[in-house]
């Protein structure tokens, strides 16, 4: 299962973007029309903004019905940005925010890393069946 | 059975009794074959290996006069060197590997899905001493995963059961069979007080529950020995080596436990028995490593497991980052956890959840006069009572068995399907002329109150739980009733 930003992602990240100074229009025009012609991560350009793969592991799979999503996210943004920006559209993740690691790029990472564009961000609540 | 010694009218006493007694026979026979077979290739290896090449002959001052089963400094037995040939044979593990095996004591912590493999590798592989921890008895529905046990052990100690199957494997191993659960007050004395000032070398956690995880790592960080962790559920497992020299322990990665909710057990969650003995073998496979100072453990590392998409993925320290927390409240730098409160510890209220399915506590949600018991249930049913019985389990637990008439909602939906349940009790007045009653089930009588809770507020004020769910309707009412 891998969902693909929904158009109402892409608007949030042009809402976001008018803020941003160092962004112009035309990128995120670009970056939109693009995303939605085609699901391929490849393929895609998104100007300055950056594209994270975010891997869904364990509860964290069972609460947000997916194995990964890929998000939009302004550049310099963090891997709490990611989360937070998780947390607003999968409210349930809250119950294992405060338990789980984050993995970027198969690295345990503290939440104020800066993400890179095509960054893979892993969340990953314990298991505890055996 | 055509044997003259059980026959059809025999008890299962009398076929265990039988069972054991050939077993050991066998046993006898079979270890005579394999002191035979070494004295032959004794004799026969040097010409053998002449004719391939000479420098993959066994070292010869290796196999010297020690009697069956035996191990000294200097070496092993012939016998040895037979069984464990293979391991030999390998250039990265060889003899030293296995006299180090041979002399390491490895506990197992619980003898269920993960356990099972781990315990039957190392016995296999040769570990001189394999403890096992586990105070659960088998259960028909643990044989899917649980490769230890067999159909025979159903209602018997879990370590008997799994102590028979090494025994029955590796006879010159040492086995010990630690009857009781694992906990704060006798971890510390199990792990570090084995047999004649022995101790255990290497933990391994098999467990099923959160609380008994934290507690075995906080063991291990007090008494410095290295924990290999694994964890099974579903379709993913995960593995890491925890307070291996230097490295990160389980509370350094996950400080604080998540919620109950957030960890399930695979008696409610489901588990395909096959993830638990990949984990396993994993397991089995870093405690050697562990034990033997072979290879690279998966120290500050963990490995994760996806059965559906087959994939594992190793995630890592930075590499510039130790991986230890110096915050951990066990082994952080400024760590002050003694032996003293560790034995206080109360890992379940730590977790919120207990260590034990047994001891699960039964909820008490909504007030007597809002339940009913499967007994007096089942009387409105004969007396035909209209009514409309209201299962709320999920639709694939649905699958597996229902009270015939039943209809499903899920808890999960149920706020959506306010009017198909009026609609339901609508209909089931309509034909006796009467109101009809509204009953909720569901497996073990806790979702149903949480239902009734729900509904009693939102317009059915007269909804009724049924106490103990499918469980007690198929102990009190109907015996051949299925569950699972």
């Amino acid at each position: 299962m891998t969902l693909v930003i929904p158009l109402f992602r892409a608007r949030e990240v042009t809402s976001m973007a008018e803020e941003s100074e160092d962004t112009c229009a035309a990128n995120k025009a670009g970056g939109v029309t693009k995303m939605q012609k085609t699901s391929d991560m490849e393929e895609r350009e998104v100007g300055p903004w950056i594209e994270v793969k975010v891997l869904f592991f364990a509860r964290a799979r069972e609460l947000t019905g997916l194995t990964d999503i890929s998000l939009l996210m302004p550049p310099q943004s963090t891997a709490r940005d990611c989360m937070s920006k998780l947390l607003n559209n999968f409210p349930k993740l809250e119950e294992i925010y405060n338990s789980m690691v984050l993995a970027l790029n198969e690295e345990y990472v503290p939440e104020s890393t800066v993400l890179r564009n095509r960054d893979e961000l892993a969340i990953i609540p314990p298991i505890s069946g055996g | 059975m055509d044997s003259g010694i059980v026959n059809g009218g025999a008890s299962s006493d009398d076929i265990l009794r039988e069972i054991e007694r050939l077993e050991a026979e066998k046993k006898e026979i079979e270890n005579r074959i394999l002191l035979l077979q070494a004295q032959l290739n004794n004799k026969t290896a040097p010409d053998a290996c002449r004719k391939e090449d000479d420098t993959d002959r066994f070292p010869r001052p290796l196999v010297n006069s020690l009697r069956n089963g035996e191990v000294s400094g200097e070496g092993l037995s012939a016998d040895m060197i037979y069984r464990y040939s293979r391991h030999l044979l390998l250039p990265d593990f060889g003899v030293e590997g296995q006299l180090k095996l041979l002399k390491s004591s490895i506990l197992v912590v619980g003898a269920g899905g993960l356990g099972s493999p781990v315990a039957l590798y190392l016995a296999s592989c040769g570990v001189g001493c394999l403890g096992i921890v586990d105070d659960d008895m088998v259960e028909l529905n643990n044989l899917h995963r649980q490769i230890i046990h067999a159909e025979a052990y159903v209602g018997k100690l879990k370590v008997k059961s799994a102590a028979a199957a090494c025994r029955a494997i590796n006879s010159s191993i040492k086995l010990v069979e630690h009857r009781e659960a694992l906990k704060a007050v006798n971890a510390l004395d199990i792990v570090s007080k084995l047999l004649k000032l022995k101790r255990y070398d290497v933990v391994v956690d098999a467990t099923d529950n959160l609380p008994s995880r934290y507690m075995i790592n906080d063991c291990c960080v007090l008494l410095g020995k290295p924990l290999i962790s694994g964890a099974a559920l579903g379709l993913e497992g995960q593995l890491t080596v925890h307070h291996h020299n230097g490295g990160p322990c389980y509370r350094c990665l996950f400080p604080t436990p998540p919620p109950t909710a957030a960890c399930q057990r695979c008696s409610d969650s489901g588990v395909l028995g096959v993830v638990p003995g990949v984990i396993g073998c994993l397991q089995a496979l870093e405690a050697i490593k562990v034990a033997t100072a072979v290879g690279e453990p998966l120290s500050g590392r963990m490995l994760l497991f996806d059965a559906l998409s087959s994939r594992i993925r190793i995630v890592r320290h930075l590499v510039k980052m130790r991986g230890r927390s110096s915050h951990c409240v066990v082994c952080g730098e400024n760590a002050a956890f003694t032996q003293q409160n560790f034995q206080n510890f109360d890992y379940e209220c730590f977790t919120q959840s207990p260590m034990s399915d047994r001891s699960s506590p039964k909820l008490k949600l909504v007030p007597e006069s809002a339940r009913i018991s499967s007994k007096e249930y089942k009387e409105l049913v004969d007396k035909h009572e209209p009514h409309v019985l209201l299962d709320v389990r999920p639709a694939h637990h649905f699958k597996i068995s229902a009270i015939p008439g039943s209809v499903n909602i899920p808890l999960s939906i149920l706020e959506d399907k306010l009017p198909t349940i009026d609609l339901a009790l609508r209909e089931a007045g309509q034909v006796s002329g009467k109101h009809a009653s509204l009953y909720v089930v569901c497996r073990r009588g806790n979702d149903s109150q949480r239902a009734v809770q729900y509904l009693n507020g939102n317009g059915f004020p007269l909804a009724k739980d049924l106490i103990g769910g499918l469980e007690s309707w198929a102990q009190d009412v109907d015996r051949t009733f299925p569950i699972y």
